[in-house]
């Protein structure tokens, strides 16, 4: 069974994601993030691959980009960076880019490569669903890749079920209408509750605006977990030790006061 | 074969390459279109708009000392008349109709040059509406005349920070504002690039150029249609227009000019069809100049409005299917054009159609044979760097 799935099947509740740049702040740094994070009880991983021009994020996403690329990291380096992750940890990872990216790489030899190195699966979030459902999907399949796609609050009934169709391992649920790195919705319960009704056979993720435990506990609240993106690379981003930095913040969120 | 299909392809280009973010705004946009350009209340509006305001029906000129120094029959398609100075009024001028008929009060838009940037700030002053203009921190510097335009016309100019700091950063960010903006704001792109229904949207705006071109060639010559058409590429919002009415007519031969810059494989240039790859940039699928990473690579020419990484997803159509033949223009040789217009005919040239205008040199015509090069926008806005090459 894939990672993910295994994930969301043992621990229905609380999950933890976080997302990192590859790259940033050092461009070796990928392996040393995924273990830390790891050790400090994160359940799933999203490795950011760093792009140019990243549409669906917010500034602080796209500044760790700039300077990953500017450190010199590209795909071929990435997965040569994590082709021995699996013989130290077994958190689930998933690979978070732009379709180009893929595109460029070639669709098949990407998956292939991810596979091959461990990864669980692909949030694409410029991917059309329909172009996923007619190119894209037998070889994720094929590679064992889960593909997640994002909804959104003013997402329709009928299209948060077409996402959800297609979507596997997990569904990511965007807290409201801004870019990364904002804040979130007012009517988080909402929302929550709509989802809910809609039984979609997807666990659901969290994620937009979530930079605290209040706020990670108000996504727990709603769904199944959250996502935490711009406030953990701002985390690290800051002055001091990277595994002192990541392992304080993530008891900052993992705090229940 | 060469118009969008119903999901914005033409052939394996177009499309919309959007997050789910951008899903509402974009397929509020798609649904009504059509309608709303078909419905005889906007074409009403936009002929009279065109009419009095812009300044259409533009002239088709015969350039008489041109076409003797060419040994051949050139006409000029005048956009350089047109209120605003350039052919981009055409479509700021449809999409405020539409964005006025959608309800929205808020309008974004991003800029390079500042030309798309004046002449959005125009149309919402006309119409009342708020304007919000993103423009890449490098290109505010640059061009300092329009960013002071756009402001004297009511618009805050909104410095893109992000990436390269350019014309593609500024795209960027206008995106994500009106994905901060789902419900009030309309997005008015400048180029026929962008998700579908954009690159369509523009081109049927446009493509007033070609249906008075037929018209008019009718009058001059006796015949609907040249012998070619030549027009300047970046994104390819005029020679989309250009090109409109003309793409059935396969005996009509399309010439797009792409900018070298220093020289096309010099690593300064903007000649997308030469150097680009098929990629997805800004939401839909068109060539792209890019690395073998896909990151995309800043264009470079001393045309701004020609500096853009990639080509509407209608003009990589047009180039696979070699419906058009590509020519790439160096940075020297639209000097050299834009010099040579304004000595023979007395009109100073943008140089973006400056562009259109080096190709003649590159291409043979026969004495009979019939051009019409589209002369998107006037030489004003150029004058610090024609100032700067001439030595003036």
């Amino acid at each position: 069974m894939n990672r993910i799935e295994n994930l969301f099947k043992n621990k229905p509740s609380d999950v933890l994601t976080i997302y990192f740049t590859a790259g940033y702040p050092n461009l070796n740094d990928t392996e040393d993030i995924i273990l830390d994070l790891d050790k400090a009880g994160v359940d799933l991983i999203e490795i950011g691959m760093p792009y140019s021009d990243p549409l669906a994020d917010g500034p602080v996403i796209q500044a760790s980009s700039t300077e990953s690329l500017k450190n010199g990291m590209n795909l071929d380096l990435l997965f040569e960076q994590l082709k021995d992750i699996r013989s130290k940890t077994q958190v689930p990872l998933v690979l978070m880019g732009y379709y180009n990216q893929v595109l460029q790489y070639g669709l098949e030899p990407f998956c292939k490569m991810a596979s091959e190195v461990g990864v669980d699966g692909l949030i694409l979030p410029d991917l059309p669903v329909d172009e996923f459902n007619e190119l894209c999907a037998p070889i994720f399949k094929r590679y064992g890749l889960t593909c997640t796609f994002l909804v959104t609050p003013s997402s329709t009934d009928e299209r948060i079920r077409e996402i959800d169709a297609a979507s596997s391992g997990f569904l990511y649920a965007v807290s409201s209408h801004s870019i990364t790195g904002g804040n979130s919705a007012n009517n988080l319960s909402e929302y929550g509750s709509r989802l809910a009704a809609l039984d979609l056979k997807n666990p659901i993720q969290v994620g937009f605006g979530i930079h605290d435990a209040t706020s990670f506990q108000e996504a727990t609240a709603i769904a199944n977990g959250g996502i935490i993106g711009s406030a953990f690379i701002k985390a690290i981003s800051e002055e001091g030790e990277l595994d002192n930095n990541i392992c304080s913040f993530i008891q900052s969120i993992r705090s229940k006061e | 074969m060469y118009n969008a299909n119903e999901k914005g392809f033409y052939g394996k280009f177009g499309g919309a390459y959007i997050p789910e973010l951008l899903h509402n705004n974009v397929e509020e946009l798609r649904l009504a279109y059509l309608d709303i350009l078909g419905s005889e209340e906007f074409k009403t509006d936009f002929d009279a708009l065109l009419k009095d305001y812009v300044g259409r029906p533009t002239p088709l000129y015969l350039a008489q000392n041109l076409s003797e120094q060419y040994q051949t029959n050139i006409y000029l398609k005048r956009e350089d008349l047109t209120h605003t100075g350039a052919h981009k009024i055409n479509n700021t001028i449809g999409q405020i109709l539409v964005a006025k008929k959608l309800g929205k009060k808020r309008i974004i838009a991003e800029t390079g040059a500042g030309q798309h940037g004046v002449a959005t700030a125009t149309v919402c002053a006309l119409m009342g509406l708020e304007c919000i203009v993103y423009m890449g921190e490098i290109d505010i510097q640059r061009q300092a005349p329009n960013v002071a335009r756009m402001k004297m016309l009511g618009a805050t100019v909104i410095s893109a920070i992000s990436g390269s700091k350019t014309l593609k950063d500024a795209t960027n960010e206008a995106i994500r504002d009106w994905i901060n903006h789902p419900h009030d704001t309309h997005y008015i792109i400048g180029s026929v690039v962008g998700p579908h229904p954009y690159p369509d949207m523009v081109a049927r705006l446009q493509s007033v150029i070609s249906q008075e071109m037929r018209i008019q060639l009718k009058e001059k010559t006796g015949s609907e249609t040249p012998t070619a058409i030549i027009a300047c590429v970046g994104g390819g919002s005029n020679a989309a227009g250009a090109f409109y009415h003309f793409l059935a007519d396969e005996n009509v031969r399309l010439i797009a000019c792409e900018a070298s810059g220093m020289g096309i494989d010099s690593g300064q240039t903007a000649a997308t069809s030469f150097v680009g790859k098929e990629g997805v940039l800004h939401g839909s699928k068109s060539l792209l100049m890019q690395t073998k990473d896909g990151q995309v690579v800043e264009p470079y020419s001393i045309s701004a409005g020609l500096d853009y990484p990639g080509i509407g997803p209608m003009h990589a159509n047009l180039f696979e299917t070699k419906r058009a033949s590509f020519m790439a223009v160096t940075d020297k040789e639209a000097l050299d054009a834009a010099l040579e217009l304004t000595r023979l005919e007395g009109i100073i040239p943008a140089l973006e159609s400056a562009h259109a205008l080096a190709s003649l040199k590159q291409l043979e015509f026969k004495k009979e044979d019939v051009v019409v090069i589209n002369l998107s926008g006037r030489g004003d806005k150029d004058l610090s760097t024609y100032m700067k090459h001439f030595e003036l």
